[in-house]
């Protein structure tokens, strides 16, 4: 049940060592970005069922941003990566 | 047949032979006025309300389970209307009011139990937060009571007055708050929609949304392709999924939220009592058992189940609460499939196709508000107008800036 998350500074650890901050899919757009593009990333999410990337804060480890990509549905994580390392997938505006 | 005391007088004297099935199973027809995707709670009352208060009738409502099978089956079963905000409070309201006369209302018992509800406060800073929050309440007619440290505790003696870090200073007070027997609710809505004609189609998925010219025309299902002049979801946790059928872009997040039940006790907790320094709250079912919950799993899940690490954060604030928690032993525990709004409001509106309405993001406040929501949806659906106490309930607001954040987090939909 996603109990046990590899970060990749700290090796295995419990869940509860992380604080999470929610969908990594959305990029943040450029400040002078038009509305409906800042409503978009803000506010309106994919929420898909299954495969899901999502931005995991090892709070109680080494305090980096990490984006976990887990199934929703069975719980199973395929991986962690450095926030700093997400590749997103589409094009930024 | 209407149930009544002489009812159940007649049929103990023939054996109980002769009650019948409170609704029919019907096969779906090839076209409908108003389809409603979604059998639990909501999508029931909607279809009652549809029937009795706007008289349009020719209503199937589609269920992938089996009816009340989602979150109207997995909630705490608490009923109050003490919300801040002029667009939630006015809401809550009338769901209140509605619930204190359903029972006449659709003849069916659903052992509505207004036995109060205590808010508890722990600082200064709290109090003045609830105190702001009841005199909210009371300029819009809703009951609320401030109560100090010793009247809390006359109501309550078990709890843990002279916690080390948050003793208990008080409560503001909701009278007629309290709670609901859950599955009675689908049960006495999908009973009172089927006797004025909405066939109720369970165990029938909704797979696609058929659309031409830009409007609705049936919906593809597993049971085969069903004909509609206007289609409203009302999906709960799985808004998503469907509204993505009508490429709807959506500011949901789905989340679980775990419930959990003891062994039935004598009568204890006597009130609804919501703890300030957590999220936990508690109330007595009439079989005995405690009833309890508290915050969602933090990460975005369809499971109908939680993690482990929620539950032990549940036991520890309940425990911390009330002392005596740390005896009973838990029954059951399970969990359900949240829409998490970006607000933490509910969304009632009309989309941008015409004919296809929208009821959603109830993150897990969705249970007492069933009966405004229902009557409200169906107000919208019928009229084709927005009912006047969810005017604040659009699906635009957040573009238009106009957010209703009763919790005042942000776009975070797990904090809310």
């Amino acid at each position: 049940m996603a109990s046990l998350i590899t970060c990749p500074h700290c090796g295995t650890r419990p869940k509860e060592e992380f604080s999470i901050r929610g969908a990594a899919a959305p990029k943040r757009p450029s400040p002078t970005a038009k509305d409906e593009v800042w409503h978009a990333y803000v506010y309106v999410r994919d929420n898909p069922k299954g495969r899901y990337q999502e931005y995991w804060h090892h709070i109680a480890g080494c305090r980096r941003f990490l984006v976990v990509e887990r199934d929703n549905l069975t719980h199973e994580v395929f991986g962690v990566t450095d926030a700093s390392e997400f590749k997103w997938a589409g094009a930024a505006e | 047949m209407r149930y009544s005391a002489y009812s159940i007088f007649k049929e103990a004297l023939s054996g109980n032979r002769m009650w019948k099935p409170a609704w029919r199973e019907p096969q779906p027809k090839p076209h409908y006025d108003v389809i409603i995707v979604g059998g639990g709670g909501h999508g029931l009352a909607t279809a009652y309300y549809l029937a009795k208060e706007f008289g349009i009738t020719n209503v199937a409502v589609l269920e992938k389970g089996y009816l009340g099978s989602g979150n109207v089956g997995r909630n705490t079963t608490i009923i109050r209307s003490n919300y801040l905000l002029e667009g939630n409070n006015p809401f809550y309201e009338f769901s209140l009011k509605l619930w204190e006369g359903l029972e006449r209302d659709f003849n069916y018992n659903a052992m509505v139990s207004q036995r109060g509800m205590l808010n508890l406060f722990h600082s200064d800073g709290q109090r003045d937060a609830y105190a702001r929050r009841g005199n909210g309440m009371r300029i819009h007619g809703v009951d609320a009571e401030l109560l100090d440290r010793e009247q809390v505790r006359r109501k309550a003696p078990y709890l843990n007055f002279d916690h080390a870090r948050f003793p208990i200073m008080g409560a503001l007070y909701q009278k007629r708050a309290g709670t609901v027997r859950h599955d009675a609710v689908a049960w006495g809505y999908g009973r009172g929609a089927d006797a004025r004609g909405v066939d109720l189609i369970q165990h029938c998925e909704v797979t696609g949304i058929r659309r031409e010219n830009g409007l609705v025309t049936g919906v593809e299902t597993t049971r085969g392709f069903i004909g509609c002049n206007k289609l409203a979801l009302a999906a709960a946790g799985n808004t998503t999924t469907v509204g993505r059928m009508a490429d709807l872009e959506l500011p949901i997040e789905s989340h679980v939220l775990q419930a959990f039940v003891s062994e039935g006790l004598k009568p204890v907790v006597d009130h609804v009592i919501t703890y300030g320094a957590g999220h936990f709250y508690i109330s007595q079912s009439d079989k005995g058992g405690l009833v309890f919950g508290a915050e969602i799993d933090f990460y975005s899940s369809y499971a109908q189940r939680g993690n482990l690490q929620t539950v032990e954060h549940t036991m520890e604030e309940g425990v911390s609460l009330i002392p005596g928690l740390s005896r009973a032993k838990v029954l059951r525990s399970w969990g359900g499939v949240m829409d998490m709004s970006m607000d933490g409001s509910p969304i009632i509106d009309r989309t941008p196709i015409d004919n296809l309405y929208l009821n959603c993001g109830w993150c897990y406040g969705g249970f007492k508000a069933t009966p405004a929501s229902g009557f409200c949806f169906a107000h919208l659906i019928a009229k084709n107008e927005t009912h006047h106490v969810t005017r604040f309930m659009r699906l635009d607001r957040f573009e238009r800036g106009y957010t209703i954040d009763e919790a005042g987090r942000g776009p975070q939909p797990n904090l809310h």
